[in-house]
């Protein structure tokens, strides 16, 4: 196993599947010639020429109804969002076209399409930059969505969701493409759909997704010293959410506490919440709790942004609550 | 409405203006008397379809919305006898035409607008969501101008996949106003897409004339703001349409060309079943019935020599018939079951 950036696994995947793929095609903002914003792209035009790296026009309506017409034609188009705060300029695109032209039609469509990018807060780019949009996007059927927080899964649910036959949300984080971690040698796919255990524990479950994985992780270094053993889930994928996995930790520890970076109202912790209310009743010893992301938009000022983002602070105390 | 003349002495008759001068690739193809026939045909199959649909919808057997193209006909006719079978369309809500033309039988076309399991969409789309893959029918879509890209991306992949097709993506006039529009024309003119997309200029935005709702109320100019042809055409008489359809098909075909194509039609009835139609005039209405589509063409044929009275007669009794046994086979169709409210929706 060899420790490579997020971003590099990104690329990497791309990659992997553009060479088994002659379909594949990835276009968005400054992919080709400045390979990409956050370099996620670096070197696939000097690979695969401009007919399969296209640059494209900030025009995210333009450009994601294109690929989605092309989808639907029968290529298997990456659309690149510098953000995903921007694709809510595509939004009529990708949940009225992408998510719902095969239900219209009756199934005679298949839309096997990826929409990518960065996301989240904490860098001081301000509340149009900072959008965690996941459980946005997981409210529509026909859409998958995923999000990776660790390079192994950047590059195994990418391929995953290349190879798959639906629209599929990458979820990325402008956090994370820096940071190394461990990627499997050879070919491999992380399934959509299924949740990764990081850390047995019987405590209480931890569920939790994205970026807020490392900060759980940091926290648990604190929940360790208090003698704390906590069962730490990433998600990995929202839509469709291994809920077989969160139940059974649940049932097994008791309590929970959901640590996610969209926002508290109608949030991914606001579903797992309502979620394991129901199925773990019986099972649950403590009130569920909840770390988001805060009731505003993002401030730019670090002195408020980094509380309006879980940390490690809000995860200790909410944990102490929860197995007092 | 003034109109800026730039007709070439090249250009086919039928053709106001362009904002570049057309290309000579000779007379469009000559049709067989059995192609006009049909194209008769389907003209004649869809006012027919339309008007049992009108009183279908009277009498409560549609729900949602129902957009007649009554009027219109030589529009999707026109153009699509100027494609190859296998060139993909898509269009708007306004659907019952593009649907029955490229292949949706009667039948299927009216189980799907009395939400029947044998619609064509498995009564899961509705009067505005037709669709027929296998004829290249790609819908039947809701949000005005949002089709746009979409039907620049069928064309985008069939580039790129080097098939030498070219898309029509269709829309009405009030989707001028979208944004999604121009991020398409911008894009078909930078990156050479063969997509032709069809301005249906019936002159209204649901109620709002085009007058109040576009500058200019030239829409094919609109092309000159990304370098790209636009042309406006006459387009109640289908031999007229056809031509200038074909010219600028094959060039997207032949030099990956994109255009706009502005035609020039009237819809007889209103925006949809709802409609009072408080914003014209009866006078205006019947003044443009005079020039009606279908009996343009009929008397068009007539004249020709070519076809009596009797076959015309006759083929348009089978096709009263056909009409009427496809309702009484979509009434007789079940509903769907509720188990197949979730199906279809991931692949």
């Amino acid at each position: 196993m060899a420790k490579i950036a997020y971003r590099d696994a990104v690329r990497d995947a791309m990659a992997e599947e553009m060479e088994r793929d002659s379909r594949v095609f990835l276009t968005g903002e400054e992919v080709a010639q400045y390979n990409g914003a956050y370099k996620c792209s670096k070197g696939l035009l000097d690979k695969f020429g401009p007919k399969r790296i296209i640059d494209a026009p900030i025009s995210e309506a333009g450009f994601s109804g294109l690929c989605i017409g092309a989808a639907m034609y029968g290529l298997r188009p990456i659309a690149e969002f510098m953000t995903f705060s921007f694709s809510f300029v595509a939004f009529d695109q990708i949940v009225n076209n992408a998510a719902q032209i095969r239900y219209m039609s009756g199934g005679q469509i298949k839309i096997p399409i990826v929409f990518r990018g960065n996301s989240g807060g904490g860098h001081q780019i301000g509340a149009t930059h900072s959008h965690a949009p996941e459980n946005i996007y997981a409210t529509f059927p026909g859409l998958k969505v995923v999000v990776p927080a660790f390079a192994a899964d950047a590059k195994g649910l990418l391929k995953s969701a290349i190879r798959d036959d639906n629209p599929v949300l990458v979820i990325e984080n402008e956090a994370l493409y820096g940071r190394e971690s461990e990627v499997p040698d050879g070919e491999y796919l992380t399934p959509i759909g299924k949740a990764n255990i990081l850390q047995e524990g019987r405590h209480l479950t931890i569920v939790t997704h994205g970026r807020s994985c490392w900060t759980v992780l940091e926290a648990n270094q604190e929940l360790l010293k208090m003698g704390i053993q906590a069962e730490i889930i990433d998600l990995r994928s929202i839509k469709p959410l291994d809920w077989p996995t969160v139940f059974a930790s649940v049932r097994k520890t008791h309590r929970l506490v959901c640590v996610d970076e969209t926002k508290p109202f109608c949030g991914v912790s606001a579903q797992v919440a309502a979620e394991v209310g129901r199925a773990c009743f019986d099972h649950l010893d403590a009130p569920i709790l909840r770390v988001t992301s805060v009731e505003a938009p993002m401030p730019f000022s670090s002195a408020l942004e980094d509380d309006c983002i879980p940390n490690v602070a809000r995860i200790v105390e909410a944990v102490k609550e929860v197995v007092a | 409405m003034a109109t800026t003349k730039t007709k070439t002495p090249a250009a086919p008759s039928g053709v106001i203006a362009s904002t570049q001068p057309l290309p000579d690739y000779g007379p469009a193809p000559e049709l067989t008397r059995e192609k006009r026939l049909e194209w008769y045909r389907l003209m004649y199959l869809t006012r027919k379809f339309e008007e049992r649909a009108y009183q279908s919808y009277q009498t409560g057997l549609i729900g949602g919305f129902c957009h007649l193209y009554n009027g219109q006909e030589a529009v999707a006719a026109g153009t699509f006898a100027a494609l190859h079978d296998d060139d993909p369309v898509i269009t708007a809500y306004r659907d019952h035409a593009h649907g029955l033309m490229r292949g949706i039988g009667p039948g299927p076309a009216f189980a799907e607008m009395y939400g029947r399991a044998t619609g064509c969409a498995k009564g899961k789309g509705g009067s505005m969501h037709f669709f027929n893959v296998e004829r290249q029918m790609w819908g039947g879509h809701g949000i005005v101008g949002g089709q746009s890209p979409l039907g620049l991306g069928l064309a985008f992949a069939a580039k790129y996949l080097d098939r030498k097709k070219v898309c029509f993506s269709y829309m009405g006039d009030g989707a001028v106003n979208q944004g999604a529009f121009h991020e398409a024309l911008n894009l078909a003119q930078l990156w050479e897409i063969p997509v032709v997309f069809v301005i249906e200029n019936n002159k209204y935005s649901m109620g709002t004339a085009v007058e109040r709702h576009a500058a200019p109320v030239e829409l094919y100019k609109r092309a000159a703001g990304y370098d790209m042809m636009g042309v406006r055409a006459e387009a109640m008489d289908f031999d007229e349409v056809r031509e200038i359809s074909w010219i600028l098909g094959e060039r997207a075909r032949r030099e990956n060309q994109p255009a706009i194509l502005e035609l020039m039609t009237y819809r007889f009835r209103g925006h949809s079943m709802s409609d009072p139609q408080t914003y014209r005039s009866k006078t205006e209405i019947d003044e443009f019935r005079k020039s009606d589509p279908v009996e343009i063409l009929r008397d068009r044929i007539l004249a020709s020599g070519t076809v009596n009275a009797h076959e015309i007669e006759d083929l348009e009794d089978k096709v009263r018939k056909e009409i009427a046994t496809a309702h009484e086979w979509a009434l007789a169709s079940p509903y769907p079951r509720l188990s197949e409210i979730y199906t279809d929706i991931y692949a």
